[in-house]
């Protein structure tokens, strides 16, 4: 029968895709990290880079990339999470909410390279702070809030009616049932969503370039001045980061040792992503089973 | 139980405290986005208005010659260039996502969710420099030995951008293709429909709109994503005349030439034209999604 | 006693009439059963008694609901308002937190944060929702590994916790094994010693059991009501002898 036929020709040719995305991926993995092998020593994550000679490291730059990463959630998570809490808990249909989806959905198409040029003249220019790491975290909030609104609105959103009822029977208004029952209700989702949107913060460039900068200050850990040029904690100083220094190495790498330094670097990014990766899924399911007692 | 006065007044205050702080964070989206266009469309157009370049020479002339005497910034070949690369791309990696999609759905529901899906998002989570990197490194190369040329080209463009917009539309398509009803299934089995007889008559019908949205999503992604892109095409200023030549597109030329250029020259300014170009463009596939979404069956 | 007055109550979801003029008064510290066929109204009802259809988008009510004298819907604050009228619904729907902190919930809202007065709280109420003796030695584990019917025991006291006057059971026991569901009626029994209990449920010999009046539900109107012995046999309305018969329903 022919269309028996067509049906096995059909399935052997998704599981053919299948198979070659797998494939793909674990090989792409494999290369990126096998590229990198050498590099992964503590050696090359915590020395400075250096410019007309081989040997140098990536620790100013992983450094920026972390704390970069950092301040962008501390801006990002509390605003994406109260949007979100209003979209799922206090917005009514109407004109205001359809602004606000539309905002939400516009804003996380857009591309991150206009992303960045809009925080170059806003956040770099008009405030006065020159690329500085300040500037490329609100640049990354830009990118980040619509993702972080969107993941708490749908976990708040999943949190069943039952739960709701029960507060408002006790007599809890409602602010008091969103802080105390739904948001933790919502919390594993949040977090889940939280960790995985650090993994792309983590990778971002494009948006970094005109706002972190180009460029990494040396840093010293001992000086805890946040008004000084080359301490850690000043959020003024331009702060090049792990992606974007891969992106200039292979523009501009003047050190002998330029592609070994990237490969290095990518496998760095690629190990951090699946880490980030990991950990969600491992938080999110242990975090739901305590939760639900099944520990 | 005894009620505290001063308690009560608090938390009541606590109450509307709360709803005006989560509101204005809401609100803070819309600012965002206003602000986002107001400024990006004041300094695109400033090409057209105070440097008296016609519209028509931007869009329509391929002479780009930003830092001459009298410079001419015609963009055509950079937007040929993003159109080329991210309509090959997606014709590549639309079929391969769907199907992909339909994979995890259709035929194997548990290796799908447990491998494949994973997969997927390890494939969204990865960098696009590390693909730019991998690009550069792997795929270039290969292309100059195996095919001729400097192996910079449209033909890596098209390979890197087919590698990212996958994830994205077998994901979307994932989602609109797991939310089709049971019964549609059912009742084409049930009139002894093959599966892939069910698959094609039914099911992809049924998910048109869905995965229509899938690949505008895809498509988007592809024509905003800048380096991965910019680090594998050449960055030569022409309309490539075959796969294997090196080019330019609109994200590429603006990550280039963004740091050589001062604020307030011709250059400058027909940069950030390209820029306000790319928003009207992710704009413009963002209300075509929402007028699919509307036409979806299942919703 | 009265303890709650219903005057020529209506209740429209949009165009739709859910409730036709009722007229029913609640004795202090009895238990009262609400009946009827399911849609019939008696669950919208009882969500008149503490407001909650208050969170429903498009839900209109006329007419007067008198809690000690009180009108509910306009000399009275919503919150002091479901304080005093608890409410259990028909899942069990414990928060997803520890056994201790959903008892502990009512109290810390409403602004009780001293520990050794929320210990106190949490141990009598679960007492009185005789829960203690089974959770006592889990009362930092998730809520959500107690058993349906030990959770609806928490959901109970949980109410309890907060000291309501009247304590309003929508369903309780329909999702719980008859074991569960016993315990839980032996509880009723024991509870409107102190509260004043509004029950509703699809389960005649329940009624039966656990109630002093019943009211009798149907198609929105409030058909009879009066003590359970005189509306189970000796019906005034030959709708509620069909129903208590099994004729429909």
């Amino acid at each position: 029968m022919k269309s028996k036929l067509y049906d096995k020709i059909a399935t052997i040719y998704f599981y053919a895709v299948a198979v070659f995305l797998i494939l793909f991926l674990v090989s792409l993995i494999s290369y990126i990290l096998y590229q990198g092998r050498t590099k992964l020593n503590i050696d090359f994550l915590t020395s400075p880079p250096k410019f007309m000679e081989a040997g140098g490291g990536i620790g100013p730059q992983l450094f920026n990339s972390l704390e970069l990463l950092i301040i962008t959630l501390i801006i990002s998570v509390p605003i994406g999470l109260g949007a979100g809490i209003y979209m799922a808990e206090y917005a009514k249909p109407g004109l205001l909410t359809e602004l606000i989806r539309l905002s939400v959905e516009t804003l996380s198409s857009m591309p991150s390279i206009v992303v960045g040029l809009f925080g170059l003249l806003v956040f770099v220019t008009m405030t006065g702070w020159g690329y500085s790491l300040i500037a490329g975290a609100l640049a990354l909030t830009v990118l980040n809030l619509p993702v972080m609104t969107r993941v708490s609105e749908d976990s708040i959103r999943s949190v069943p009616n039952s739960l709701r009822e029960a507060s408002y029977a006790l007599g809890s208004t409602k602010w008091q049932t969103i802080v105390k029952v739904v948001v933790p209700a919502a919390m594993p989702g949040i977090i889940t969503g939280i960790i995985l949107t650090a993994g792309r913060i983590f990778g971002e460039a494009a948006a970094l370039l005109y706002t972190a900068g180009m460029s990494s200050p040396a840093l010293n850990f001992s000086n805890l001045n946040p008004s000084s040029p080359t301490s850690p904690l000043n959020i003024f100083r331009p702060a090049e980061t792990l992606a974007v220094y891969i992106w200039k190495v292979n523009s501009e790498g003047l050190a002998p040792d330029a592609r070994q330094i990237a490969d290095g670097a990518a496998a760095v990014l690629l190990l951090m992503v699946l880490i980030f990766n990991i950990l969600a899924r491992w938080l999110g399911s242990t975090l739901y089973k305590r939760m639900t007692g099944e520990k | 139980m005894t009620v505290d006065k001063n308690y009560e007044r608090k938390r009541k205050l606590v109450n509307s405290f709360g709803k005006a702080i989560v509101f204005i964070s809401a609100l803070l989206l819309i600012i965002i986005t206003v602000s986002l266009f107001l400024f990006v469309t004041s300094k695109g157009l400033s090409t057209f208005i105070k440097d008296g370049i016609s519209i028509k020479e931007f869009l329509f002339s391929t002479t780009w010659n930003p830092d001459r005497e009298v410079p001419a910034v015609g963009s055509l070949q950079f937007i040929i260039g993003s159109i080329l690369v991210s309509a090959f791309a997606i014709m590549i990696s639309a079929p391969l996502g769907v199907s992909s999609a339909i994979f995890m759905v259709e035929i194997e529901k548990k290796l799908g969710q447990k491998i494949l899906q994973p997969a997927i998002e390890i494939f969204v989570g990865i960098p696009s420099v590390v693909y730019g990197w991998v690009g550069l490194t792997v795929l270039v190369p290969f292309i100059s030995k195996h095919f001729g040329g400097l192996g910079f080209s449209l033909l890596a463009g098209i390979l890197v951008l087919t590698i990212m917009t996958l994830p994205t539309i077998t994901s979307v398509s994932t989602d609109a293709i797991r939310s089709l009803p049971v019964e549609i299934r059912e009742a084409s089995y049930a009139l002894g429909a093959t599966r892939w007889q069910t698959i094609r008559h039914v099911v992809i019908p049924a998910a048109k709109s869905g995965i229509l949205t899938a690949i505008i999503l895809g498509l988007a992604r592809a024509f905003g994503e800048a380096l991965a892109v910019q680090m594998v095409i050449g960055n030569r200023p022409v309309i490539p005349k075959s796969f294997l030549e090196p080019m330019s597109t609109i994200t590429s030329i603006i990550t280039m030439d963004m740091a050589n250029t001062a604020m307030g020259s011709v250059w400058n300014d027909a940069l950030w034209s390209l820029a306000l170009l790319l928003l009207i463009i992710s704009f413009t596939f963002i209300i075509i999604i929402k007028l699919v979404g509307r036409r979806g069956m299942y919703k | 006693m009265k303890k709650i007055e219903v005057r020529e109550l209506d209740l429209f979801y949009g165009e739709v009439q859910a409730l036709k003029k009722i007229n029913l008064d609640v004795e202090a510290n009895s238990v009262l059963a609400l009946i009827g066929p399911s849609g019939c109204g008696k669950s919208t009802f009882i969500r008149t008694l503490n407001r909650m259809n208050d969170l429903i988008e498009g839900v209109k009510i006329n007419g007067t609901v008198l809690l000690d004298g009180q009108d509910l819907y306009k000399e009275v604050d919503v919150i002091e308002l479901r304080k005093k009228v608890g409410m259990v619904f028909q899942k069990p729907n414990p928060f997803p937190m520890t056994v201790y902190d959903n008892v502990a919930y009512g109290p810390r809202i409403h602004g009780i944060k001293d520990k050794k007065k929320l210990n106190e709280i949490v141990e009598k109420s679960l007492k009185a929702a005789a829960l203690w003796d089974e959770v006592k030695d889990r009362l930092h584990k998730s809520a959500l590994s107690l058993s349906g019917g030990q959770q609806q025991r928490l959901c109970i006291a949980r109410t309890l916790a907060v000291e309501p006057e009247v304590i309003l059971m929508d369903e309780p026991t329909s999702a719980l094994d008859p074991i569960s569901t016993m315990k839980i009626e032996e509880l009723i029994e024991e509870l409107k010693n102190k509260y004043t209990i509004i029950i509703v449920t699809h389960n005649m010999q329940q009624a039966g059991r656990v109630s002093d009046y019943t009211a009798f539900f149907l198609n929105g109107e409030l058909i009879e009501s009066g003590p359970t012995d005189q509306v189970f046999y000796n019906p005034k309305d030959k709708r509620t002898e069909d129903y208590i018969t099994g004729r429909f329903g």
